[in-house]
């Protein structure tokens, strides 16, 4: 993965967003800025908007009122050029079961329309760690290597913008090593990461800046360009 | 990427799915199968009955084989969300909806290319010299029965009860298309056949129709 | 609330007079006699139906152009109203039918249009009750709504195909269209009554569909408010 160049990276802002499912409301005029380059943790209780905004962030859900624009170096980037730039890692894999993970990855790299298709595929297995299964069907992985082979396709087209929503959930102690490095070269390289997790997370290491969501607002935010470690190690003690 | 290229992409990716579980042909053939034998057993038709009633009876099995074959094109979409893996994708909505038309649209004919002729022989329909006629009304027909029914099964979806409320909004909605179908092969299977050219057009009118509305709708369809 | 109640009783006195004028100042038809006197209520309650399925799907187009809850709310009142009316030209039918035509029922294009009508937005009212999250439910639903609306053409198009046994268009049609002067004054006030109570009836559901949402989120909005200091001890 890492021999493609890095897209450029993301930024977003959201303007006083707002999303209800029916009678509930998962985010009140919520308003964030990320800048390119930034790695964002998200923490919070269940409930408190984490995925709602990730959803909302990769554009597949439509705020019910409130803005949310995308930004690089260069100023504001459409929606649709943001989409091709954007990567996720949801709750579930994403993936076809039925599929072998050579066949997933082909599929998404087709749909991407990205060049040398065969061969960046075969370098996120082995980066992944799942070059030997890369034949068998999804269906008879572990939970750790559909974890993995998930973070894979989300990573496939180089997203600019990467969002993460647990991606620990499920890995066990050498996947959770894979993804600390994974995550530390993507920040090296400039990518923007949001990454909804648990304050106990290893990975937090990685973090220029904190959000503490709670009940669909921002609760505590250690700022762009400021220090995070003092507001995790505060929700650390708390949780 | 334009639309027509992402919808291939989705056609082999669905019909690679397919192959790989053979779940939806098998049934749909099936199923459809035992329509057309019960159908013997219910009526007990005569050869010249099996000519005034087969038109019906083929179109019956189709309606019902197709919905509930139409049922899983979006509900194992659901299984790991990989529908939201399809709308990340810089690719049109409406593709999305297209692939899966396309590929519900084949093994449809797959199914037909098996009952036709099974139901020729167990009826003793003879099809020389229509077979081409006939073929054209099968194409407008399943377009409009896999339009509508793709459409829906992206509705239905997200339904409690899917599998059974499916049928329940599909088949009203076929009626125009059940009596134009039914028609036109009707005007095949008559002594000397002569293709009713009044019904295609009700067919084809029913798949512009509704293929625009999808079109213009599919984005509805699929946001969140 | 005063003009409420004074609107719903100048519109109970409409709908007497209307009744009063179907059965008593309409002259008796020259071939079906009374039974004929059931078309002042057959054919309004047609026109309502027709009109309230159009609510509909202009209800359905408004929601998915604006999001505004106003217009699912439209939508669900306007295809229950429009289903009352349709059920009552469906049962008003045969029952003129059946001493006219000596069957209760037919499938000639308009009837079964209408059959067909019900079906469908008897599905709609299903499926929106099998679909939980309520923006979920207001669009899929409305998806379908404007499906069903554009099937109506087509159904009535391939019905008239088919066969048509209804008694020719006696209102509209050409010259020999014998409907009497006082014969389509009666049916003129009574296309209105009718008309005046379907809209009543759509504007009080709809009221009622408003509160009752109101209710739903208050009654949500006291449950999470009393729930945040017991519940939630985290993951």
């Amino acid at each position: 993965m890492s021999s493609h160049s890095p897209a450029p990276a993301i930024g977003l802002r959201f303007e006083s967003v707002s999303k209800r499912f029916g009678t509930f409301t998962a985010l009140r005029g919520l308003t964030l800025e990320i800048s390119p380059g930034e790695f964002v943790a998200l923490l919070g209780h269940n409930g408190a908007g984490k995925t709602t905004l990730l959803r909302i962030a990769s554009q597949l859900m439509h705020p019910s009122s409130g803005a949310v624009t995308f930004v690089s170096q260069n100023g504001t980037v459409s929606p649709d050029q943001a989409r091709r730039l954007v990567g996720l890692v949801a709750h579930s894999t994403l993936l076809y079961d039925d599929f072998s993970a050579v066949e997933n990855l082909k599929l998404f790299a087709r749909l991407y329309s990205l060049d040398h298709a065969e061969e960046r595929v075969a370098q996120a297995l082995e980066s992944c760690g799942l070059g030997w299964r890369a034949t068998s069907p999804v269906r008879t992985f572990s939970r750790g290597m559909r974890q993995r082979l998930a973070l894979a396709r989300a990573l496939l087209h180089s997203p600019g913008l990467l969002l993460l929503d647990e991606p620990a959930a499920g890995l066990d102690r050498q996947g959770l090593a894979w993804l600390g490095t994974t995550l530390a070269r993507l920040r090296g390289d400039g990518c923007t990461v949001i990454m909804s997790t648990h304050a106990r997370n290893e990975s937090l290491e990685l973090a220029t800046r904190a959000v503490n969501l709670s009940g669909g607002r921002i609760d505590r935010d250690s700022g762009s360009g400021g220090d995070p470690r003092p507001l995790l190690s505060s929700l650390r003690e708390e949780a | 990427m334009t639309t027509p290229h992402a919808a291939w992409i989705l056609l082999t990716k669905e019909l690679r799915l397919e192959l790989r579980t053979r779940e939806l042909l098998n049934a749909t053939i099936v199923f459809s199968l035992i329509v057309v034998v019960l159908f013997s057993f219910a009526f007990d038709p005569t050869a010249a009955e099996a000519r005034r009633y087969g038109p019906g009876l083929l179109w019956i099995a189709f309606l019902f084989a197709g919905s509930l074959m139409l049922n899983p094109s979006f509900a194992r979409e659901q299984a790991n969300d990989t529908l939201d893996a399809l709308r990340l994708a810089p690719v049109p909505p409406f593709a999305l909806v297209l692939g899966k038309m396309l590929a519900n649209f084949l093994f449809l004919a797959i199914a037909e290319c098996v009952l036709v002729p099974v139901f020729s022989i167990l009826y003793n329909v003879s099809l020389a010299g229509i077979v081409w006629r006939l073929i054209v009304v099968l194409f407008l027909g399943d377009a409009g029965l896999v339009i509508t029914g793709t459409v829906f099964s992206a509705v239905s979806a997200h339904a409690r009860m899917r599998e059974l409320l499916l049928p329940l909004l599909l088949l009203p909605i076929l009626a125009p298309l059940l009596i134009a179908a039914v028609e036109a092969t009707a005007s095949l299977f008559a002594d000397p056949p002569a293709l009713d050219r009044t019904w295609l057009s009700v067919l084809a009118g029913f798949d512009v129709v509704f293929l625009t509305a999808s079109w213009i709708l599919c984005d509805y369809l699929l946001e969140e | 609330m005063k003009l409420r109640i004074l609107i719903a009783v100048a519109l109970g006195a409409l709908i007497m007079f209307a009744g009063y004028a179907a059965l008593f100042i309409a002259p008796d038809e020259a071939t079906m006699h009374a039974i004929q006197r059931i078309f002042y209520f057959h054919l309004p309650s047609w026109i309502a139906c027709f009109t309230a399925f159009t609510v509909v799907f202009v209800a359905n187009i408004g929601w998915l152009a604006t999001r505004r809850e106003k217009y699912d709310a439209l939508a669900v009142s306007a295809a229950e109203v429009g289903i009352m009316s349709c059920t009552i030209g469906l049962i008003t039918g045969p029952l003129w039918a059946h001493p006219v035509w000596g069957i209760w029922w037919t499938w000639d294009a308009r009837l079964t249009t209408t059959f067909i009508l019900w079906l469908l937005y008897i599905s709609y009212l299903l499926l929106r009750g099998l679909l939980d999250e309520p923006a979920r439910r207001a669009t899929l639903s409305a998806v379908f709504g404007i499906f069903a609306f554009l099937d109506v053409p087509l159904v009535y198009m391939s019905n008239r195909l088919w066969r048509t046994q209804h008694p020719q268009p006696v209102i509209l049609g050409g010259k020999n269209s014998g409907l009497n002067p006082i014969m389509a004054k009666v049916l003129l006030v009574c296309v209105i009554a009718v008309l005046a109570v379907m809209v009543l009836v759509l504007i009080d559901r709809y009221r009622l569909e408003l509160l009752r949402r109101e209710a739903d989120g208050l009654r949500l909005e006291i449950e999470s408010r009393s729930a945040i200091p017991a519940g939630d001890s985290g993951d």
